[in-house]
């Protein structure tokens, strides 16, 4: 928390920084993805990624629904639905705890989309599949375990 | 250049059930061929969707999601005959679009 504060002090102190980020609306949870970004999509675990990616204090929601298979017999595609139920859902992210690289990506809602989103992904050992919500400038999470049988890594 | 996408668009009231697949083959990067060199990292980075012109859903993904990249999204106010049109671009700036109409429900 504290830690999270200095960060922004500093990049403040550090030539307005921060009101760059603001203005390219990086840190308007779900607003048109600026860039593609790296070192989320690098981070070898899903805090380091959340970090990247802005996320902070995600709640534990019940208002969004993840189906995906208790146990996925191939890990190379395993089917998941989301939807979230929270007022003014802007973008949805998924994370895979286990993964090699846990950050599988962002799909934003926010220009006329409804708040369901439909992917397949590759799930190398059973992990949890963690999905953050933004909606209204805060964050919301929830996590379904997902085991596989065959890992998806290897093609 | 890449296959094309196969794109389905179906109307429920007022609200486009799209759904698209994409040909392409999501290299992880850390699959070996069979002569155990490493495949290179190979994957669609941005995908965005229009209903008519106007941007309706964007995504940013890894290379975790499988290959041949199926997704599926709702878009709100859309009518029959109305034209989806998707992009992707990947990692070695790869682009491809494809359009289609909705179809009524």
């Amino acid at each position: 928390m504290d830690r999270s504060r200095r960060v922004v002090l500093k990049g403040a102190g550090a030539g307005g920084a921060l009101a760059a980020a603001l203005a390219a609306g990086l840190l308007k949870p779900g607003s048109a993805l600026a860039a593609w970004n790296k070192g989320a999509f690098e981070a070898k675990n899903t805090a380091d990624a959340m970090k990247a990616l802005g996320v902070t204090n995600a709640a534990e929601s019940k208002d969004i629904q993840i189906r995906a298979p208790e146990i996925a017999e191939n890990g190379a595609v395993v089917p998941i639905d989301i939807t979230s139920t929270i007022p003014g859902t802007t973008s949805i992210s998924v994370f895979i705890d286990k993964n090699p690289f846990p950050y599988t990506g962002t799909f934003d809602v926010s220009q006329g989309a409804l708040p369901f989103v439909h992917l397949r992904v590759k799930i190398g050992e059973s992990s949890p599949v963690r999905v953050v919500v933004a909606a209204g400038g805060k964050y919301f999470t929830t996590a379904k375990e997902v085991k596989v049988t065959i890992g998806g890594c290897g093609g | 250049m890449a296959d094309p996408m196969k794109i389905r668009a179906t109307l429920q009231g007022d609200v486009a059930d799209v759904r698209v697949l994409m040909a392409h083959p999501m290299e992880t990067g850390q699959r070996k061929d069979a002569s155990g060199n490493v495949v290179p990292l190979h994957f669609i980075q941005t995908i965005t969707a229009q209903l008519n012109g106007k941007t309706v859903f964007g995504a940013d993904v890894s290379q975790a999601v499988s290959r041949n990249p199926v997704f599926a999204f709702k878009v709100k106010g859309a009518k029959a005959g109305d034209k989806v049109s998707i992009t992707w671009t990947d990692n070695k700036g790869e682009k491809r679009t494809d359009e289609t109409a909705i179809g009524a429900g």
